[in-house]
């Protein structure tokens, strides 16, 4: 196989089918993407996550939705390109699910609306990377542990999203889902998840 | 072979290297699913294991557009043999000390910690570097990948000093560990062939060039945590070489069989 395929392509300007323009339609599918979340968080959509990167093409050649993962392992994934793929049909496009990895998915993302709604929901939301220890140098190590006590605490002060104050403690640095980590509230007592940043 | 051969064929090995070290840890550290010391670190050993199962996932892929013709991930992973595989001996050993035997009982979470550590720490570096790698989807990899792994060496070390600097039982048990662990590491200083070639090709990391940094971070945590480092001498294991010890054989066992009974089975 060593000859270039020379495929012919439409002109642009006869790409648009159905007389409808570039931008409505690309707006078209935003808007039913946006009714897709992440089956793990239903109540935050993909845009808000961080995960639906871009939407490209055209109705002629078919459109390239681009999504990237969020943990390696996130089992979510499969769930969300099926969605995507889905939706796209319903919309009557020729479409095909792009998994880009960089650059690497990031909390940073993460919309405030997307915060609001997390906490809504019960899940404390993430702080910023630079502001997150994990991030930094764990030259951090002051503390001189007798026991079986919590070692790496860290600094910052994780709000409850039932009652907000900020009396939390970490029970556990892995939770219910990859991206999560267990808190308790000691104001409430109630334990809450925690987004960790990515 | 030309030399554009060799680098490819070095390429690929090196690739299959750092996928095989995830899945088989990965693997390993599954087997703590339903049976972690508590519930806590039953779930935490299995939200690692899925991040590693998930690098290793994005590895296979990766070599399997480069292999080309009709490899699969899932061909990479289940149907390669114990004597292909390319990762470090240490990550194949059975979750307890030398000399006893395979039983549940005889489980160790002091050994599953140590190793954790010492692979983590390693992996730390390692992956650091190669988010500049020539080779751009393994440098996407990577950067995914650190993320992911700073988060082992936190629970890893955490964990190494509530041990070592716990109670006497669980201080001998993390000093025992690491008295049994600590001579594989010595695999991860030894050069092969193909990790000279990717290193002079940009495409990996020199491992042996990391060593300082990888035990001034051992020497700081073990400090914290009243352990003693032991000394690293003895036989070299050579897994990255395809000649591994017994124990990879049960694992892939366990790991392939489904996949080998039902091959193409879906659900």
């Amino acid at each position: 196989m060593n000859g270039l395929t020379t495929t012919s392509r439409a002109p642009k300007s006869t790409a648009q089918a159905g007389g409808k323009g570039a931008s409505e339609t690309l707006s078209e599918i935003w808007r039913a993407l946006e009714t897709l979340t992440d089956p793990e968080i239903p109540v935050v959509s993909l845009r808000e996550m961080g995960i639906l990167r871009d939407v490209r093409g055209d109705a002629l050649h078919g459109f390239e939705v681009v999504i990237t993962p969020t943990y390696s392992g996130c089992p979510a994934m499969e769930r969300i390109h099926d969605d995507v793929l889905a939706t796209m049909q319903q919309l009557g496009h020729k479409a095909s699910v792009v998994t880009q990895l960089a650059p690497a998915w990031t909390t940073d993302w993460m919309t405030a609306e997307a915060h609001e709604k997390l906490r809504a929901y019960g899940i404390a939301p993430p702080l910023a990377c630079a502001l997150s220890s994990t991030q930094a140098d764990a030259s951090d190590s002051t503390t001189h542990v007798l026991t079986f006590a919590r070692r790496s605490a860290t600094n910052q002060k994780i709000a409850c999203p039932q009652c907000a104050s900020d009396n939390t403690t970490e029970i556990s640095h892995f939770g219910s889902t990859a991206c999560k980590a267990l808190y308790k509230c000691l104001a409430c007592l109630e334990t809450f998840d925690y987004f960790k940043p990515y | 072979m030309s030399a554009s051969s060799h680098a490819d064929t070095a390429h690929i090995d090196y690739l299959l290297h750092l996928a095989d070290n995830a899945v088989v840890l990965g693997q390993r550290n599954g087997e703590w699913c339903g049976h972690g010391p508590v519930l806590e670190e039953d779930i935490a050993m299995t939200n690692m294991s899925l991040d590693l199962i998930g690098q290793a996932r994005m590895l296979y892929q990766h070599v399997a557009t480069l292999i080309g013709d009709d490899a699969t991930e899932d061909s990479l992973a289940y149907f390669r043999d114990a004597q292909v595989f390319r990762n470090y001996t240490l990550l194949e050993l059975p979750h307890h000390g030398a000399l006893v035997g395979y039983a549940l009982d005889n489980r160790d979470y002091a050994v599953t910690i140590v190793r954790n550590f010492l692979y983590s720490s390693l992996m730390l570096l390692v992956w650091e570097r190669l988010q500049n790698s020539s080779d751009t989807q393994l440098a996407a990899i990577a950067a995914k990948s650190i993320k992911e792994v700073r988060y082992h060496v936190r629970h890893a070390g955490d964990w190494l000093v509530r041990l070592g600097d716990g109670t006497s039982e669980s201080h001998d048990k993390a000093q025992a560990a690491l008295n049994h662990l600590m001579p594989y590491t010595q695999e991860f200083w030894t050069g092969s062939d193909f990790e000279s070639i990717v290193a002079t090709s940009g495409v990996g990391v020199d491992v042996s060039g990391l060593r300082e940094a990888w035990e001034k971070q051992l020497q700081q945590t073990l400090s914290e945590a009243t352990l003693q480092i032991p000394s690293t001498t003895g036989f070299i294991t050579t897994g990255k070489q395809q000649v591994h010890s017994e124990h990879l054989t049960f694992l892939l066992e366990e790991m392939q069989s489904l996949a080998r009974r039902h091959p193409e089975g879906v659900w």
